[in-house]
């Protein structure tokens, strides 16, 4: 349900990118009206949902902890996966982010004869998920080139590595087929994985979708499907500059793509897509494991009900007594 | 109980999902499964809302008429009280990392049990409330009715999680389904929707100062017997005190360890080791509480239970506390207690008076483990160690969830029983340390009438205890938490017969010498200790050289370990 749904869903998209531009000849509102509002509603629906979440208080400090905690001098501390302070949660935070470190630790299980619960190293969706990430760091980064009159150096910097192999005409970014092969496996892997699919919902497959659409588009016009790459630039340019301007014969395959990545702006603060943020501002991770060296206010604590001494001793006084245990009143 | 088998149990095992999709598939509360309602006594004992009797296996769980707007309301009051309820609500992407780590759904092939779906159970709920894609595209967007049946779902499978947070560990943003069952069960708590196993002991703990509900004569009764057993065991005669003002030292455990085998051989193991040293402490009847079950209710309820710990201190004048071997105890101890019920500033950074070692991990909470306090013990050679008295056991080592994944206290258990075992073997890497599997019966599961469930999701530990088991010969289980003691018994009676289970203090006693004692040819549990029979006088010669030397060997182990 959920999978043909998203794929009518982004096909969908495709149809009135290419409708309205190749038949209502819609060029402004493709290339200037829709963009712009993408954008807006990328950057305050993003910091929204983050500043939502950062309002709401973290009354506990319950890292998980991964490893060892600091305890004696003469036993190992693992600092990244136990960090006891704020210098060694910044590494914590950064292992995961820039290389995902939980989902490095992944197994698979499975239950043979014997029986016996079999635990087997699985990095698949480790690799595919970094090289995923990673490779839609490097495009949007290379991106930038239509953005700026001069391409800066850092950007002409990671198209030079990213077309090191040196092959075709135009070159062969590597992250081009690394994003794709990357999200059909994850694709594959949620549609065979009885359990993956089990528990995938459209919102699954709908970003999965959308983003092998820009990526298939993006790879179309580089490599097999003549565009106006000049007439590209200007439009981005004016967009940059807030001077929009809509040069003609862009083709149509282009406002396709740009129509889809607007649609991932938009769509982005409202899903699970947000998990960009949430990374950050997950208590498990981003807390020292150091409670009982250092204390951690709660913000709305409040006085509770409890059961004193001397509700108890009143209670128990005479078999306490009994007991020859000392009463504080006789 | 009609519990199957082992081998019926397996069978039934099938860890691919059968469609149609979960949201399809109506829940049958199962028995064997759940556990008995909460009582109307235990309910109002505490406070807490809708005491009446009730049976979750009916129709009607007599709930008011607004019970839905009850729930809605907590959850919208948590989600801005907690961030991590927030952000876990917003953020999974469910990439199914998590799926096949949880210990009851690798038991039971239940696919509801997949920590993912756990949370979605709440999630859906709160899509379809608090979200706008939610209102609108409902199922489309993940999102759902609250209905009665899902009502009771909830209720079904946030009592089918212990906890764990073994997903925690592996969820690339760090989402811990411990997080969203405590708050599934707050809310569930506002409709008095507790289980019996759970609030009972809540409610003895309140009153009584324990979850057994043991009154201060009791507690030292039970204390009795132990000494008179360590008295004819050992020739030792140990003199504990109670509600003592002016000790040095607190002392709370888990109150299973003065109740039934074998945490009471640990609490021997306690008695035995204080006494030889010497140390100057207090056990209390109205802190007579380690664990605490209120954590399995509401956040509020776990704070009422543990402002005992503080409160008892201050009135008894100690300068610190210690805490026993309990797992859940010292996440709450570790992760809660000072933000809750601090700062002692009547307390003094733990010293310990054998070593003059300063605890300054514990320099805010003021209270150390015992297992941390005898690790240092040791290091510094203050316990006169015979490990060989231990040679009949091979010994490996559970971690226990909250230890391991809410304190990282891995290397310090370890530490000690090197050294007071020659023959110790740790299971396999996936299944120990911070991957270390529940007992099965955690946070407040380890009732009876659901032993099938218990049973299930306690095949992961098992089986890895029968690997170590068959591969060398492993007899023992050691650990540090009650409920471990307690659930890890059955469970091993179930799935690997002939492996026993013991705290880590019932081992060190085993292998202490002490000053002036008689022949020692028993243990703890009053059992020959194989080999000790005749040989002693043999033995006592040998003895000096035997102190030394498994101490240094221990040292390089541990070290070995902590190096990985």
């Amino acid at each position: 349900m959920g999978l043909g749904f998203s794929l009518v869903a982004v096909l969908t998209l495709v149809l009135i990118a290419l409708g309205g531009v190749g038949g209502a000849n819609l060029q402004y509102l493709f290339g200037v009206i829709i963009p712009y509002a993408a954008i807006a509603t990328f950057i305050v629906g993003f910091t929204l949902k983050v500043l939502g979440w950062a309002k709401v208080p973290v009354p506990f400090r319950i890292p998980t902890t991964s490893g060892q905690m600091k305890s004696f001098p003469w036993i190992n501390h693992d600092k990244f996966d136990n960090p006891d302070t704020t210098g060694q949660v910044v590494g914590r935070m950064l292992l995961e982010v820039l290389l995902f470190r939980s989902l490095f630790r992944n197994t698979k299980t499975e239950l043979r004869d014997g029986p016996r619960l079999a635990y087997g190293s699985d990095k698949w969706l480790w690799l595919a998920g970094l090289a995923f990430h990673w490779s839609f760091l490097v495009i949007v980064l290379r991106h930038l080139r239509f953005f700026f009159a001069d391409v800066p150096v850092l950007v002409q910097a990671i198209e030079g590595l990213d077309g090191f192999l040196q092959v075709g005409a135009p070159l062969l970014y590597i992250t081009d087929v690394v994003i794709i092969s990357a999200v059909t496996y994850l694709f594959i892997r949620r549609v065979i994985i009885p359990q993956v699919r089990y528990i995938s919902l459209p919102a699954d497959y709908f970003p999965l979708f959308l983003i092998l659409g820009i990526a298939i588009t993006g790879v179309l016009m580089r490599y097999f499907i003549r565009i106006h790459v000049v007439g590209i630039k200007e439009l981005a340019m004016g967009l940059v500059t807030l001077k929009p301007v809509v040069p003609e014969g862009i083709g149509v395959l282009f406002y396709i793509h740009m129509f889809i990545v607007s649609t991932l702006r938009m769509y982005f603060p409202f899903s699970k897509l947000m998990h960009m943020g949430g990374v950050f501002l997950s208590p498990t991770r981003n807390l020292a494991n150091n409670n009982r060296r250092q204390r951690h206010e709660n913000p709305w604590n409040y006085d509770v009900k409890v059961h004193t001494y001397e509700a108890y001793e009143d209670e128990f006084r005479e078999k306490m007594k009994e007991s020859g245990l000392p009463v504080e009143k006789e | 109980m009609g519990t199957p088998k082992p081998e019926e149990l397996i069978q039934k095992i099938d860890l691919t999902p059968q469609w149609p999709g979960w949201m399809d598939t109506p829940t049958e509360i199962k028995p064997g499964n759940f556990c008995w309602g909460a009582k109307a006594k235990d309910l109002d004992g505490i406070g807490f809302p809708n005491p009446r009797e009730w049976n979750p296996g009916e129709e009607d769980w007599k709930l008011p008429e607004n019970w839905k707007e009850i729930v809605i309301e907590g959850l919208r009051e948590r989600l801005e009280k907690y961030r991590t309820l927030k952000v876990f609500m917003d953020i999974c992407v469910r990439c199914g990392a998590c799926a096949d780590k949880c210990h009851f759904f690798l038991g039971s092939g239940d696919p509801k049990n997949m920590p993912v779906l756990r949370a979605e159970l709440l999630r859906s709920i709160y899509r379809r409330e608090f979200t706008t894609a939610g209102k609108i595209l409902g199922k489309f967007a993940g999102a759902r009715e609250l209905t009665m049946d899902v009502f009771k779902e909830m209720w079904y499978y946030f009592f089918q999680c212990t906890e764990c947070r073994r997903c925690s560990v592996f969820c690339p943003f760090g989402i811990d389904t411990a997080e969203i069952t405590i708050i599934g069960r707050e809310l569930l708590n506002l409709l008095g929707c507790n289980i019996a196993w759970i609030t009972g002991p809540v409610n003895n703990c309140y009153h009584k100062g324990n979850h057994l509900g043991l009154e201060p004569h009791a507690i030292m009764s039970s204390l009795e017997y132990m000494i008179d057993d360590i008295e004819e065991y050992t020739g030792v005669k140990v003199e504990p005190t109670f509600n003592r003002k002016g000790a040095e030292i607190l002392f709370i455990t888990p109150s299973g360890d003065l109740f039934a085998d074998p945490g009471t051989f640990t609490c021997m193991g306690y008695l035995l080791m204080f006494h030889e040293l010497g140390l100057d402490y207090t056990w209390s009847t109205y802190a007579s509480e380690g664990g605490n079950f209120g954590f399995f209710t509401t956040n509020e309820m776990a704070k009422r239970l543990n402002y005992k710990m503080y409160a008892e201190a201050k009135r008894l004048g100690v300068k610190w506390i210690i805490g026993g071997e309990c797992g859940h105890m010292w996440r709450v101890l570790n992760q809660y207690m000072d933000t809750w019920n601090g700062p002692a500033d009547f307390l003094e950074v733990p010293v310990s008076p054998i070593t003059g070692t300063r605890f300054d991990n514990a320099k805010q909470l003021k209270m150390i483990h015992a297992v941390e306090f005898t690790a240092d013990l040791i290091k510094n050679n203050k316990l006169k160690l015979d490990p060989s008295r231990n040679d009949h056991l091979t010994v490996t080592y559970h971690d226990s969830c909250n230890t391991a994944r809410g304190m990282g206290f891995m290397d310090e258990p370890r530490y000690v029983i090197n050294s007071v075992c020659n023959n110790f073997f740790d299971m396999p890497e996936n299944t120990i340390r911070e991957q270390t599997f529940c007992c099965g019966s955690g946070s407040g599961l380890n009732a009876s009438e659901n032993m099938d469930l218990r049973m299930k999701g306690g095949l992961p530990r098992a089986n890895a205890v029968k690997y170590v088991n068959e591969k060398h010969g492993v007899n023992l289980l050691a650990n540090i938490c009650a409920i471990d003691r307690a659930a890890l018994t059955s469970s091993m009676d179930y799935w690997v017969p002939g492996v026993a289970v013991a705290g880590v203090h019932e081992l060190v006693a085993n292998a202490m010498v002490f000053k002036g004692q008689g022949k020692r040819t028993v243990d703890l549990r009053g059992e020959d200790i194989p080999g000790m029979e005749e040989e002693e006088e043999a033995e006592e010669a040998a003895e000096s050289i035997a102190v030394q030397e498994p101490q240094e060997e221990a040292a390089g182990a541990a070290g070995e370990e902590g190096s990985e």
